[in-house]
């Protein structure tokens, strides 16, 4: 056997490792596929093999190529099987693997469930921390349901090592299961006040990022960050605290004026030496809003005037934040920002530009662009060329155009863009023509001859080759120049223009619109021959007309060939009506008749469903099963509403067909056999370096390129200044004329009211015409929210107590033996007897845990009804020890004999002043929930002959507890009980209360006031009760490795204290299961008639028990972290153990 | 979060790690992107830039170069930037502690610890541990946990991929007895 091994190991040692299998690549650099596919055949052999080493040694090897890029999705099964290595070398080698190339779709993830829980409750730390890295790389909704419960029961193990760890990891289950989150939160709020500054450190990292998706749900945290931030020392943590705070402040203004000092107090006190800057950015940069920041920007200033790139980049970056706040601030520093375009690092340009969009107004706009222009124009790269020119089109169109004041300007800004060669963004510049022209009326004209002479141009019908290209300011062009023909200046020119044999090599959809906008040209030709009286001009364009349709008649693109036949024939058919003398003119043009309007994007969503309209509905019953059925009913709904905008066969067409795609997708996504298309990520990364490879046309600029009878945008910028100065000059003389009439009449006015924005009005009368929306449709950003957002499931509000139904899924049964019935808790004692030597038993209870897992897969295997029994038994193990005590009815006084169930618990007193038959009994349970809140269940029972409404139930709140109230309700007022109660009826009742220490017993006193309503009338009665809150009731069932235990006890800072009870017969093991069940405790470990138990209080105390039993007496010792808290359970205990 | 830690050099041979899942093609395809972005950037010039199509154009490629390697952490919006470019230089500070001077050549043979060194820094994409100290006691005793693991088994193997690794200089094939001199062979170093 031993000489196998040491064979196996020789054998071993000439496979190839890692460090062969990197060296054998180096050294075949010619022929690199070819020795990794032979390698991955060895390693396939490898995986054959038994030997857990050897496989190690190949799934290794599988990770490195796996970064090489190579797909090793076939060797997931051998992963899990490295990870369930034994070995920790093993081990880590698989989840590192796993953690590599495991993903949501690997099917074989769900089989590790339990390898990974296993791993978890490993006694070495570093099995659970592999564990838990691997699986926070590749957590899936089922393995975060699954595990939820053992992450969080590892969040508060006595490591700090583990704790960090499982901290960090709750936020990954967290996306991936978000009911956890409530259940959990409290246990994470709790590690952000923890000993161990890394865990502390994860536990802010988790909740900011929590925080940063929804803040509003996390301002209740605000008091104990700001402590954080004043006593932590760690940059990090500080760091992320300050970004937290950036995103709540919004939120709270208040927040923002108690910041500002610990905020300068942090700026200060790392102010010496390079750290200095970082810490400005660092809080400038999270300072986002709602603080009164003006010093801040101010020391933005020096920090970029010479420093290095890194810091000149976090500036602009922190004043692109300060700009949504205090615009104001950041304008004075426009000259070091237009100063940022020139900088030669791309990065640092970009930012500029960034925050130039943010800086425009009325006054400064033509302006920026202008130094805007002047950079498209030397700028090098392609890319950021682009960047310029959205970013010019951004601040132009922002708002609705409102920082506009003429649009002549803009229109022949958008001109002069047009000459950018191998830009992307031909579409964009299109897009604002059409929209300009369309929504500013008085526009029309100007902009018409300026497209006219872009058709004319040749320079843009050269670049027709490129996608996106500038050729698409074409389509707004024609467009244009065909919508708005009567502005035309020269029709017959631009008709010539439109026809020329070139334009059949620009894009298809681009002679589409050509086509049919000639039509529309030609209609108003007509017209004017007509009116005109020239018959010959009439007929000579319809013949220039039947003469050059014919090249379009022939385009391989269907669109145009479909269009440009049909218009064929209806010149042709006009032709023979002109040569008859028939005035046609009136009706060509009754083709194109009617105003068209711009419509808002989301107006066809907000059409309203008219009355008497159930779209889902059938009309008509689908007759197979098939999907396409489905979208029946709404299709006909869309024909209804196109018919609503005005129908124009060129816009609509584009529109029918991509609605028509879009209505298909989502066909295609609601058919679970359909593979979903989503965009390659091969294609999108092809058209980015496509764009580089079009060699781009060198335009001489130093010939300025002037297409004839294009006016410069530079010639509006003087213009408009004249314009301005003689607007200011009338304004000055209007001022001065009030002034002296001021002056008459009273003091002056302290400061000359400044020239804002508003005093500029616009060169000509402009109207923006809004986009259309249907009535009562109000546009909002609703429809923009993803639905599949992930975060959006952890929009959560966690200040709600917690319900039953919340709790996390317990699968393990450790956990939940301790608070089942006592009878069942013998089960595991009683297996563990009889052994003494401690490391005999460690195995021991480890088997049992295989057996108990064992069983638990038998379960999983077993039928459905069974599932569903275990289901219900989870659920009863959740609520916990509730045994809700029925009282005998018809007692006139219900005997508050007090029962050590653990919960906080009413007494119900004797019920005074009972003049009625008593209505009903109170019998109270209790759970716990989050860490300093206690929920109080309180079940009604109505044993009278009247029904019981208006509930309220009052409590004097102590200084320690409190009850939960309703917001805006004074300490003083009752909380309603949320039902009524019919005679004989029972109900339960949930009250949630606050409280402040927990090392002692508490009683409340209370007062349920009632209405009772019966034949005879209504009364109002009352019922005085006490609630009684147990030490032990603020004991969670938490279990403790003995290794951990004796850590614990040696750790020397639990204080003791011990207890004795004599007179007892009980059985020890009846005993334990008692002290378990009314005290939350759970066992350790047990040798003889000894046994060491732990509990754990919500507040963090550490519990620790040794309880003993001699003849007739049971003593028990304790340790806590908490004396007084100690002694108090031990004195409950005292009275648990005296009843038996 | 961090979305994806990339270590290339300067040809843009990859060593990496990333936190979000993505098809082996797409991860090639973002390295050979973000080596596109990052290497055409000059030395003195910020360490930041704005991510490429792949990774999410919103998010923020936050770099250092050193000698032959770049490192390039792929971040979202809720990471700050100096802490990043921070973590970079403790990640790159705690590799030399871990392999003694550390250079390109231990990072390709040694791909594997690069990994393990990572984990006990970031986890998830979520910064773990930022103090240096601590993640090399860490990898300490984890490292000599697993050797533990080896024990007497492993010496051989040890001992064979020692001989691999070292690097037999040229033996002098003709000593000139006549020469009074011999060449005394360098030995090679263990190291």
């Amino acid at each position: 056997m031993a000489l196998k091994m040491v064979k196996g190991s020789i054998d071993r040692m000439f496979d190839k490792n890692l460090q062969d299998l990197v060296r054998g690549i180096r050294n075949h650099k010619e022929d690199e596929a070819k020795y990794i596919s032979q390698c991955i055949d060895e390693i396939k052999q490898e995986l054959k093999q038994d030997n857990i080493a050897v496989k190690a040694n190949a799934v290794c090897k599988l990770t490195y190529l796996q970064m090489l890029g190579y797909d090793i999705s076939w060797a997931a099964f051998n992963i899990i099987e490295v990870m369930s290595a034994s070995k920790f070398t093993f081990k880590r080698i698989g989840y590192l693997a796993a953690s590599q190339s495991f993903h949501e779709g690997t099917d074989v993830i769900m089989l590790t469930t339990n390898q990974i829980r296993k791993d978890l409750s490993s006694p070495s730390q570093y099995d659970t921390g592999v564990a838990l890295t691997g699986l926070s790389c590749f957590v899936t909704p089922d393995l975060a349901r699954d595990l939820a419960n053992d992450i969080m029961t590892l969040m508060s193990h006595t490591k700090p090592y583990i704790r960090k760890k499982a901290v960090l990891i709750m936020y990954k289950v967290f996306l991936k299961y978000p009911e956890s989150l409530r259940p959990a939160f409290p246990r994470l709020k709790e590690k952000l006040e923890d000993p161990d500054p890394g865990v502390q450190s994860a536990a802010v990292n988790v909740i900011c990022e929590l925080a940063r998706r929804n803040p509003k749900n996390y301002l209740s945290l605000a008091p104990l960050f700001f402590k954080l931030m004043t006593s932590s020392t760690n940059n990090w943590v500080l760091i992320k605290i300050i970004k937290l705070f950036g995103a709540l402040t919004p939120l709270e203004p208040r927040l923002g004026k108690k910041l500002i000092e610990p905020l300068t107090n942090l700026i200060h006190s790392v102010g010496a030496g390079r750290g200095a800057d970082r810490a400005v950015s660092a809080v400038l940069i999270s300072l986002s809003s709602g603080m009164p920041n003006h010093s801040a920007s101010i020391q933005v200033r020096p920090a970029r005037a010479g420093a290095s790139p890194p810091l000149k980049y976090l500036g602009l970056l922190a004043m692109s934040k300060i700009l949504k706040t205090h615009p104001k601030s950041v304008q004075s520093h426009k000259d070091l920002i237009l100063q940022c375009l020139d900088d030669k690092d791309e990065s640092i340009r970009l930012r500029a530009l960034d925050l130039l969009y943010g800086m425009v107004s009325k006054k400064n706009l033509m302006e920026i662009v202008k130094k805007l222009m002047t950079h498209v124009d030397k700028a090098e790269g392609t890319t950021y060329r682009d960047e310029l020119l959205t970013k010019i089109i951004d601040i132009c169109s922002q708002s609705n155009y409102q920082y506009i004041t003429n649009f002549e300007w803009y229109i022949s800004i958008l001109v002069e863009l047009t000459r950018l060669e191998g830009t992307r963004h031909g579409h964009l510049i299109a897009a604002q023509m059409l929209d300009v022209a369309i929504r500013v009326k008085a526009i029309r004209k100007f902009a018409v001859s300026q497209m006219s002479s872009l058709l004319d141009s040749a320079h843009l019908l050269a670049s027709s080759t490129q996608r996106n290209g500038i050729c698409e300011v074409l389509y707004a062009a024609a467009w244009i120049c065909g919508e708005f023909s009567e502005h035309l200046q020269e029709p017959h020119h631009t008709l010539e223009a439109m026809l020329r044999p070139k334009v059949t090599t620009l894009p298809g959809h681009i002679q589409a619109v050509y086509v049919q906008n000639v039509v529309k040209l030609y209609a108003s030709i007509l017209q004017q021959k007509e009116q005109a009286g020239e018959a010959e001009g009439a007929q000579a364009v319809t013949q220039l007309m039947v003469d050059r349709l014919p090249q379009f008649v022939q385009s391989a693109d269907l669109e145009v060939q479909e269009r440009a036949s049909c218009i064929l024939q209806l010149v042709k058919h006009i032709q023979k009506l002109q040569a008859k003398d028939v005035p046609v003119a009136e009706e060509v043009s009754a083709l194109f008749a009617g105003e068209l309007n711009p419509v808002a994007p989301k107006a066809q969503k907000k059409v309203p469903v008219p009355e008497g309209l159930d779209l889902d509905a059938w009309i008509n019953e689908p007759l197979s099963d098939s999907e396409s059925e489905d979208e029946r009913p709404r299709a006909v709904f869309h024909e209804e509403e196109q018919r609503r905008p005005k129908h124009r066969p060129s816009e609509a067409d584009e529109e029918e067909l991509a609605r028509r795609r879009e209505a298909r997708k989502q066909e295609q996504a609601n058919n679970p056999f359909y593979i979903k298309s989503s965009p390659s990520p091969q294609k999108r990364y092809q058209d980015t370096p496509g764009v580089e490879h079009i060699p781009v046309v060198q335009i001489d600029l130093s010939v300025p390129l002037k297409v004839p009878g294009l006016p410069m945008s530079d010639q509006y910028v003087k213009l408009e200044e004249e314009r301005r100065h003689q607007q200011k000059l009338e304004k000055d003389k209007r001022r001065k004329k009030r002034k002296e009439k001021e002056r008459k009449g009273k003091r002056r006015h302290g400061s000359l009211p400044t020239e804002s924005d508003e005093d500029i009005a616009p060169a000509q009368q402009v109207d923006i015409v809004t986009e259309e929306m249907p009535e009562n449709a109000l546009p909002s950003d609703e429809d923009d929210k993803d639905p599949n957002d992930p975060y959006r499931a952890l929009d959560i509000d966690l200040d709600k107590p917690l319900a039953d139904s919340e709790k996390l899924p317990i699968q393990k049964h450790r956990n939940a033996e301790t608070s089942k019935s006592p009878e069942k808790e013998d089960v595991p004692v009683a297996e563990k007897k009889s052994k003494k030597p401690k490391k005999k038993e460690k195995k021991h209870k480890e088997k049992g845990r295989d057996k108990e897992k064992k069983k638990e897969k038998e379960k999983k295997k077993s039928p459905k009804p069974r599932k569903k029994k275990h289901k219900k038994e989870k659920e009863e193990r959740s609520k916990g020890r509730k045994k809700s005590k029925k009282q005998p009815p018809g007692s006139g006084e219900v005997a508050g004999e007090p029962v050590h169930n653990g919960a906080p618990e009413e007494e119900p007193l004797p019920v005074r002043g009972t003049s009625a038959p008593p209505p009903h009994t109170c019998d109270v349970r209790g759970s716990l929930q989050e860490d300093s809140q206690v929920t109080v269940a309180i079940v009604l029972e109505n044993r009278s002959s009247s029904v019981l409404k208006g509930m309220e139930l009052s409590v004097l709140d102590s200084l320690n507890a409190r009850m939960t109230r309703p917001q805006g309700s004074s300490v003083h007022d009752g909380v309603p009980v949320p039902f009524q109660l019919p005679p004989g009826v029972s109900n339960e009742a949930q009250f949630v209360f606050t409280i402040q220490s927990i090392v002692m017993a508490q009683k409340l006193k209370g007062t349920l006031s009632f209405i009772a309503k019966n034949d005879e009338g209504a009364t109002q009665e009352k019922l005085d009760f006490r609630l009684h809150f147990s030490c032990s009731s603020y004991l969670i069932t938490t279990p403790c490795y003995s290794d951990a235990f004796a850590k614990l006890l040696e750790s020397g800072d639990l204080s003791m204290s011990s207890v004795k009870v004599d007179g007892i017969r009980m059985s020890f093991q009846n005993l334990l299961a008692k002290i378990c069940f009314h005290h939350h405790f759970s066992v350790v470990e047990r040798v003889d008639s000894c046994a060491s138990m732990y509990s754990r209080s919500i507040q963090g105390h550490h519990v620790c028990l040794l309880v003993k039993k001699g003849e007739n007496s049971v003593s028990v010792d304790g340790k806590c972290s908490d004396s007084t808290l100690l002694s108090n359970l031990l004195e409950e205990m005292k009275v648990t153990l005296a009843k038996c | 979060m961090i979305k994806a830690i990339l270590i290339f050099n300067n040809h843009g041979k990859p060593r990496l790690k990333f936190y979000q899942p993505y098809s082996e093609d797409t991860q090639q395809q973002i390295i050979r992107e973000t080596f596109h972005l990052v290497s055409k950037r000059d030395e003195n010039v910020c360490n930041f830039r704005e991510g490429g199509l792949l990774i999410g154009g919103s998010d923020n490629l936050i770099y250092r170069h050193y000698e032959t390697l770049y490192f390039v952490f792929c971040v979202d919006s809720s990471e700050n930037e100096l802490g990043i470019l921070d973590l970079i230089q403790v990640f790159v500070k705690t590799l030399d502690k871990c392999f003694e001077n550390v250079c390109e050549l231990d990072l390709i043979f040694h791909a594997d610890k690069v990994h393990n060194t990572l984990a006990e820094m970031v986890m998830g994409g979520m910064v773990l541990e930022t103090n240096m100290n601590e993640i090399v006691t860490q990898i300490d005793i984890q490292n000599k946990l697993e050797k533990s693991e080896a024990g007497l088994a492993g010496a051989p193997a040890r001992a064979v991929s020692a001989v691999k690794n070292m690097n037999l200089p040229e033996i002098p094939r003709n000593i000139n007895i006549g020469d009074i001199s011999i060449k005394v062979p360098n030995l090679p170093s263990f190291k």
